[in-house]
């Protein structure tokens, strides 16, 4: 155990090997380190904007599924109210439809029976003027009894 | 291996190969620890420098290839475990050295690395390697570096010029001898004992730093070698040593690892002493 120029030797050493590490050990594995670092970060920072736009994208598609449903909504109404529109439109046309063939078939048959009853008339005086004929078996004068015809036909 | 009484076991277990000028003039390995001794201090202790740059040139060409081929992606295997390490040395440095330098962080890494390395040699059985040693004709073999003050006292020595480097170019000439004539007494009377103070202060820094490391790993060198004693004297006692060797192997990893943790942190709280500004 004597002290001796190995001492000098180890100093040396120790500092070519401190140098040696300083030059080319620790700057390559700092720079990865520091390299690696930065990206982890970054990857971080990805995945936190990535997961708030997510979080956007499925507001937004909840707000617009909403809104489609309430689209919808709103149009099934509008079609009911159209629906129940045009079964209240068709309902009143038919009924005018109906009242209107209504009226033209009673004016019509109140239009045939006048024309029934002027007809009747016409031939209840002929009827009548030829069973007074063939009751009083004479003649009637038709002209001298027209007045009293027609005025027994406006009475039929 | 040297056979004989266990004193001459402990002592050959204990003894560097020192290569020097002998006695007589002749350079050459010395054969013997008065030989080794009378070399004085132009004598260098082989196994030492060899285990110690070794194990120094593994640790650099390990971090080195990582490094070559560190990326951003993913990290795998060993990339993984010495990122691992490095972002430990990162964290400590961070949190004891407040000051910017490029220099402190890779110094502690070196140190961590390197002088676990050369702890763990101490895990080696302590016959393996100097039984091979021998066979190939090399008398002693002492494979753990930091149980040779020197080794731990010369890595001091670097602390210590970093230390006073630092502490002039922070502080400027002036400051640092302001530092060290004015404090702790304010007064110009007192700058001899302040002097002496703060020399004894400065210098204290790398040499205890130096004798913890030796202190521990030449106790546990030691025990290690008092339990190898025990293989020799039946199977009784070798099974004792067996059971005993495994404990304190286990026991062991704590120290090596601490004591290269303790001497990186307080090589970082000097210099970090050294940058700040009183």
């Amino acid at each position: 155990m004597n002290i001796n120029l190995t001492l000098i030797g180890q100093t040396i050493a120790f500092a070519v090997f401190v140098w040696f590490c300083m030059k080319f050990v620790w700057p390559p594995l700092m720079a990865a380190l520091e390299e690696r670092r930065k990206k982890i970060a970054d990857g971080l920072d990805a995945a936190n904007r990535a997961q708030r736009d997510l979080e956007l994208a499925q507001d937004k598609a909840m707000q617009q599924i909403r809104e489609g449903k309430e689209e919808a909504a709103k149009l099934i109404e509008q079609a009911n109210k159209r629906a129940s529109q045009i079964i209240d439109d068709a309902k009143e046309t038919a009924q005018a439809e109906g009242d209107r063939i209504k009226a033209g078939a009673q004016a019509e048959i109140e239009q045939d029976v006048n024309r029934a009853k002027e007809a009747l008339r016409s031939q209840v005086a002929t009827l009548a003027v030829a069973g007074a004929a063939q009751i009083l078996e004479r003649s009637v004068d038709e002209n001298a009894h027209k007045e009293l015809l027609d005025k027994l036909a406006s009475e039929l | 291996m040297a056979a004989g009484t266990p004193t001459e076991y402990i002592r050959h277990h204990l003894q560097n190969l020192t290569y020097g000028q002998k006695t007589d003039g002749s350079w050459g390995f010395a054969s013997s620890a008065q030989e080794a001794a009378d070399m004085g201090f132009w004598a260098i202790h082989v196994d030492s420098m060899f285990w110690s740059i070794t194990l120094g040139m593994l640790f650099l060409f390990l971090f080195r290839k990582v490094a070559k081929a560190a990326n951003s992606d993913v990290p795998t295997g060993f990339q993984n475990f010495i990122e691992m390490i490095f972002e430990f040395i990162e964290d400590t440095v961070k949190s004891s050295f407040h000051g910017r330098s490029a220099l402190i962080a890779p110094l502690s890494l070196t140190i961590f690395v390197w002088v676990f390395l050369m702890n763990l040699m101490d895990l080696v059985p302590v016959d393996w390697i100097p039984y091979v040693s021998s066979i190939a004709g090399i008398e002693y073999m002492k494979v753990v570096p930091t149980t040779d003050p020197n080794v731990t006292i010369g890595m001091g020595f670097t602390i210590f010029f970093l230390i006073i480097f630092y502490s002039i170019k922070i502080k400027g000439f002036g400051g640092f001898t302001k530092e060290l004539t004015l404090h702790p007494f304010n007064h110009p009377a007192m700058i001899p004992v302040n002097f002496m103070l703060e020399t004894i202060n400065l210098v204290a820094k790398p040499v205890s730093l130096g004798l913890r490391l030796f202190g521990n790993m030449y106790a546990g060198e030691m025990i290690f070698i008092l339990i190898a004693l025990l293989f020799s004297a039946g199977w009784v006692m070798g099974a004792l040593g067996g059971v005993l060797q495994l404990g304190w192997a286990i026991f062991h990893i704590l120290v090596i690892t601490l004591q290269a943790y303790i001497f990186m942190v307080l090589t970082v709280v000097y210099l970090s002493q050294a940058c700040e500004d009183h």
